[in-house]
């Protein structure tokens, strides 16, 4: 007998369930290949021409590059991530590219699950648990942290004006996507 | 709750920090050839000043980096913030700028 595995999102079940509200609309991201990369100044440049998008060296900024995103996170610390199922791929490519330059390449893939939330009041429902100033001058488009989320960490990035990615430990998904529901249901019909 | 200036992501809620006890303590560098009393001065000894204390924070919420700050213990009023290796800033230069009032002292921040 051939066993299948089946793969469940960690919010799966309550995203099925989510009501509609445009004003603060929540919604889980597809499985995504994600890598925690660190290394010494002569590794940046390497790594992100392996990568495919070079690593943001201004502080909490994040770049994209044909459906690949690299997200500051520290002055030697960046969160990569890309398509699902390319993680071997870019594994290698990376690896063959940094040969014999100390870094450290690990990949996050199922440790983290992504959320989105987008709206007139998607900075409203994240300001709920997250006291970072959010107006577009001191967090602007473009710009990604890691941060608290009520007592969880996340990390959040403004994608667009009024639509933030949060990227969640799995095992703390679940309690984020609550709070979320909860502050947002101020905004529904 | 205090706003602490990290070197590398700016002015950040104290919640993504965590305190790291007073800075400029360096390790002995031969620790077996002091006595117990040098050695327990070392690891618990403290200056715990009523005034200006430079002391290491971690950005463990945010860039996870350990840097300084110089606070005030009185008020709270934090005059400086620096990254680890960086020369211990003049105490003195800012105690006066303190006496001024936490107001002249967010002033000078804004100045730099």
């Amino acid at each position: 007998m051939v066993e299948t595995a089946i793969r469940t999102g960690a919010l799966d079940a309550l995203s099925a369930r989510a009501p509609a509200i445009a004003a603060a609309s929540l919604r889980t991201c597809p499985p995504a290949s994600r890598f925690n990369f660190r290394g010494r100044p002569e590794a940046f440049g390497p790594a992100g021409e392996a990568f495919g998008v070079a690593l943001p060296q201004t502080a909490c900024r994040a770049a994209s590059e044909s459906g690949r995103h690299a997200l500051w996170l520290g002055p030697d610390e960046w969160l990569l991530i890309a398509g699902d199922g390319e993680a071997a791929e870019i594994a290698a490519k990376m690896e063959s590219a940094l040969a014999g330059l100390p870094h450290s390449l690990v990949e996050v893939s199922h440790r983290n699950t992504a959320l989105e939330i987008e709206g007139s009041h998607a900075a409203d429902v994240i300001n709920s648990g997250c006291p970072l100033d959010l107006s577009a001058k001191a967090f602007p488009v473009g710009m990604c942290t890691r941060t608290i989320f009520h007592k969880a960490e996340i990390v959040l990035w403004r994608i667009a004006e009024n639509r933030f990615r949060l990227e969640v430990w799995r095992s703390f998904a679940a309690y984020v996507w609550a709070q979320l529901e909860e502050a947002r249901r101020e905004y529904g019909a | 709750m205090l706003v602490i200036p990290c070197p590398y992501c700016g002015p950040r809620p104290e919640l993504e920090f965590r305190y790291g006890g007073e800075a400029h303590i360096a390790r002995p560098e031969d620790p077996s050839t002091l006595d117990d009393e040098a050695w327990g001065a070392f690891l618990y000894l403290r200056s715990n000043p009523k005034g200006l204390h430079a002391e290491r924070w971690r950005h463990i919420h945010g860039c996870a980096r350990y840097f300084n700050v110089v606070r005030d213990t009185i008020s709270d009023t934090i005059l400086a913030s620096y990254k680890v290796g960086e020369a211990k800033p003049d105490m003195d230069a800012l105690a006066r700028i303190l006496a001024g009032g936490p107001r002249a002292a967010a002033g000078e921040e804004k100045s730099k």
